[in-house]
């Protein structure tokens, strides 16, 4: 019988797959690459691209993951799969986004029934423009 | 019968009210057994990269991070997880109560504070309270995404990166089980090694792909924001069950209430039978 390593893949939302495995090959930041049991520790970034098993047994499973980071330790292989498309401006303007709502909670100081609805809207506001960015981005690629 | 009607109509609007609240009830028992099964639902991550982090911790790398440095302590941070709705009994006010407590501790060593506020509830208690709030984030809902988060803990990590902030702590609500939930105050910045592995306690590192300070970099960030992640889906746990218990106690009340005031208009009902059967007799009598 072929050697076996317990895998591990989660998000930051869900457990994806946890079980024994053979082989797996994941997508890292500087090229494929595949790890058997018994593998040297190994500490990798992630991009986006499918990750593949092959199971106890010799089945074989694909996930995809978008991004993430794999840790290689000679019992164990765990890949921690980012939930949420990362880009740096993306982040940074999220950042400013947080930032600018306390600036605006702070200074309005009108009752607190009439912010939380104000709040409430920027935000749904906020959400809007968001997907309507994404979307726009999308469609320019 | 004057009184009569009176009583009457508070009766309606109490069973209206009843209605409501049990209502209320049954929506955040649902709405409870989901954000649990999310609760749950986020562990294995949290547990996969508190490992990541417990060995990189062990290992010797070339490379010793920011995020696990110690440093002396001026300002520090605090991320303040509420809810964004009321009508959950007092889960908000005692983790506010929590935070104010250490941030008063930490006041009185002039160490100045920064505050992060996650949901609308946190936000409008600080902006009557008063505090430096730098970032927040309202309106995650019932179903909080991991990407939401980003840019307020962005926030707290770029002003700790800069060296504005010295230490972070996260305060939130602790899902003990439906009945209680307890407020935590948890440092998460710097990291804190803990030893309960001695498998790894000989020298050894990793590989590293792309190199060491790139992927720390990142993996830190990553693990910082799914400390605040899992906080938010736990205080989402409380928030329902908190709400669940505090309208099962208002419908009980409500019925209550509903029971005493029948009693009273059975009694005026009752008084006013008899006096006019009285007044009738004695009438009849008089004849």
């Amino acid at each position: 019988m072929a050697m076996t390593v317990h895998c591990d893949i989660v998000s930051a939302e869900e457990e994806i797959f946890s079980g024994l495995i053979e082989f797996v090959s994941v997508t890292g930041s500087l090229g494929d690459l595949g790890v058997y049991p018994g593998h040297a520790p190994l500490l990798s970034e992630l991009k986006p691209g499918p990750v593949e098993l092959k199971k106890q047994g010799g089945e074989q499973e694909v996930f995809y993951v978008s991004g993430g980071f794999i840790e290689v330790q000679p019992h164990k292989v765990s890949v921690l799969a980012d939930v949420a498309l990362r880009a740096g401006d993306m982040n940074e303007a999220s950042a400013e986004e947080a930032k600018k709502a306390a600036e605006h909670a702070m200074a309005d100081q009108s009752s607190e029934l009439d912010y939380s609805r104000a709040a409430s809207q920027l935000a749904e506001a906020a959400a809007q423009l968001r997907t309507i960015q994404q979307i726009r981005k999308k469609l320019g690629k | 019968m004057a009184a009569g009607k009176e009583i009457k109509t508070q009766i309606a609007s109490i069973q209206s009210t009843r209605k409501i609240t049990s209502a209320m009830e049954m929506v955040a028992a649902s709405k409870m057994r989901k954000a649990q099964d999310r609760m749950q639902a986020s562990r294995p991550y949290a547990r996969s990269i508190r490992g990541v982090i417990q060995h990189l911790a062990k290992s010797s790398p070339e490379y010793k991070h920011l995020y696990m440095q110690q440093r002396e302590v001026k300002r520090v941070g605090f991320i303040v997880v509420a809810t964004d709705r009321g009508l959950c009994g007092g889960l908000n006010v005692n983790a506010f109560k929590a935070a104010v407590a250490s941030m008063k501790e930490l006041h009185d060593q002039n160490i100045e504070i920064d505050i992060c506020a996650l949901g609308s509830k946190a936000v409008s208690f600080f902006k009557s309270y008063g505090g430096n709030v730098t970032a927040a984030k309202t309106g995650l809902g019932d179903q909080p995404e991991a990407a939401d988060l980003i840019g307020s803990v962005k926030v707290m990590l770029d002003a700790y990166d800069e060296g504005t902030l010295d230490k972070l702590y996260v305060v939130s609500n602790e899902f003990v089980n439906t009945m209680t939930q307890a407020p935590k105050v948890d440092q998460i910045l710097p990291l804190k090694a803990e030893d309960d592995d001695d498998r790894l306690s000989h020298h050894w590192d990793y590989i590293y792909e792309p190199d060491a300070k790139e992927l720390l970099n990142s993996l830190l960030v990553r693990y910082i924001e799914s400390l605040v992640y899992q906080a938010v889906v736990e205080n989402n746990a409380c928030e329902q069950a908190a709400r669940m218990l505090a309208m099962k106690n208002a419908t009980d009340n409500a019925g209550n209430l509903i029971d005493e005031l029948q009693m009273v208009y059975n009694k005026a009902r009752q008084a006013a039978i008899t006096q006019e059967i009285s007044e009738i007799v004695s009438g009849a009598a008089a004849v």
